[in-house]
């Protein structure tokens, strides 16, 4: 079997265990619907400002859920010792890694599709830069966000306090995209500056990233 | 005498000259150098924020090629990547004591020179990020089971060494797309030929320093790990009495 049939297959795997009980991306939305209001209610904004606020607000929200989402995409892994099985596996265990991110990336994509409408209710949201240009900040941000949260999350698999530790470790490392997600949907949402620098930061943040997780997940699967 | 002897007669003989270089350069600090024009005595506390800074930049090296060592070693020869763990943890240490000096020295002095504690000027967010980064390296540590906190934590040194320079390059894009702010940190370019004594003796100084924690961390290291060994040995060979 080649290695992209590999990851077709982890990939399938993860997308059916998700239809079956559906719990991630339930969870995940509901999660960040409550995080948006509570945000409205801390910071009761107008159109005026929500434009300025709301780029940090969504993805302070997609963070949150998507760590929940993380630590249990494991999770299922572990039960009946699957884990154990797939790291004797022959097939290449960057597979098992690419198929689990494409799947979390699937999930977290589809709460951002359900949330974007409601967020732009919510807050009056209209764009006043380029709104077109989020079509790339979005996936790009949530590839960011879950390369490397899946990746942590397999990393604290075997520790204890394995739900505390993975915000501990990915929030640290996933500063400077936070940053560019945020300052690229904020320039978008208010025109006020030009986001492409941004986007250049998380296009490079993403292919740096995403090597190093690829080469290194072995290590971390059979850390003993 | 034996080796273990030796080693600790250099590191006691390093301690002392350590501590010589370090009386020696706050003599020149507190007392010979000059008092600066327009901050007076307060800017003495560059003395020790610039060399505590330079330092915890540097100390990540370490900790950087140690977890690379580590993970080369690790499956071709276990004892070296041992030895190459013990230098990584030591060294992650230095830089979090190094880089809390720096941020609080930096804090007091901003707090005396510009009226605030803090600013998210380029280089003081830059600083915290890393101070941050290796916190969070030290916490997984502490939380994994022993036999992996190794691998887990090599892991983790060498995204931290990558994030370091887009971090470096977000925030210097941050600041510049946003209005810069009020107060600018640091000195000016250069300083006075009188002051520079002081400021070598104290870099000088606080690096041996940093070099004997190091040490000093590492062998203490080593010997946990021995104790740990013995104690799995020990285990191995009871469980063998059982069978017979």
């Amino acid at each position: 079997m080649t290695y992209a049939g590999h990851v077709v297959n982890h990939l399938r795997k993860d997308i059916r265990l998700e239809w079956r009980s559906r719990d991630s991306i339930n969870g995940m939305l509901f999660f960040a619907l409550l995080v948006v209001v509570v945000f409205a209610f801390a910071f009761d904004p107008t159109a005026a400002m929500s434009r300025q606020i709301a780029g940090g607000i969504l993805w302070v929200a997609l963070l949150f859920a998507s760590v929940i989402a993380l630590n249990q995409s494991w999770t299922r892994e572990q039960r009946n010792r699957v884990l154990e099985a797939q790291r004797m596996a022959p097939s290449p265990a960057s597979a098992l890694f690419l198929g689990k991110a494409l799947a979390n990336f699937l999930f977290v994509a589809i709460v951002e599709a359900v949330l974007a409408p409601l967020f732009i209710v919510f807050y009056n949201l209209h764009a006043l830069g380029q709104g077109w240009i989020l079509a790339a900040v979005m996936p790009l941000g949530t590839w960011a966000l879950v390369c490397n949260g899946t990746f942590f999350a397999a990393l604290g698999l075997r520790t204890r306090n394995r739900e505390l530790l993975l915000p501990l470790i990915l929030f640290p490392i996933s500063i400077p995209a936070l940053l560019g997600m945020m300052q690229a949907t904020t320039g978008i949402l208010s025109g006020e500056f030009d986001p492409g620098p941004w986007v250049r930061l998380l296009i490079a943040y993403n292919i740096a990233f995403t090597t190093v997780c690829l080469l290194l997940f072995e290590t971390v699967l059979s850390a003993e | 005498m034996t080796r273990s002897r030796i080693y600790g007669l250099v590191g006691f003989v390093w301690f002392l000259m350590t501590i010589a270089a370090i009386v020696y350069a706050t003599r020149l600090a507190l007392v010979v150098a000059p008092t600066e024009a327009t901050m007076g005595n307060v800017q003495r506390i560059f003395y020790y924020h610039v060399p505590t800074s330079m330092l915890s930049l540097l100390f990540p090296y370490v900790n950087f090629f140690a977890s690379l060592c580590y993970l080369y070693w690790r499956s071709r020869d276990p004892l070296k990547a041992l030895t190459a763990d013990a230098v990584a943890i030591a060294s992650a240490e230095v830089t979090v004591v190094y880089a809390s000096i720096c941020l609080l020295t930096g804090m007091l002095w901003g707090r005396a020179a510009w009226g605030i504690w803090w600013t998210w000027d380029a280089r003081l967010t830059s600083m915290l990020l890393l101070w941050l980064l290796y916190v969070s390296y030290l916490m997984l540590r502490k939380l994994s089971a022993t036999g992996q906190a190794h691998t887990l934590a090599a892991v983790l040194s060498v995204f931290a060494a990558i994030d370091v320079p887009i971090v470096y390059m977000s925030i210097q894009w941050w600041r510049t797309q946003h209005p810069a702010p009020v107060f600018f940190g640091g000195p000016d370019t250069g300083i006075d030929a009188s002051m520079k004594p002081a400021f070598g003796y104290n870099v000088l100084g606080w690096a041996m320093w940093g070099i004997f924690l190091l040490l000093f961390r590492y062998a203490l290291e080593r010997r946990r790990q021995q104790v740990e060994q013995d104690a799995a040995l020990q285990a191995i060979e009871a469980s063998l009495e059982i069978a017979q």
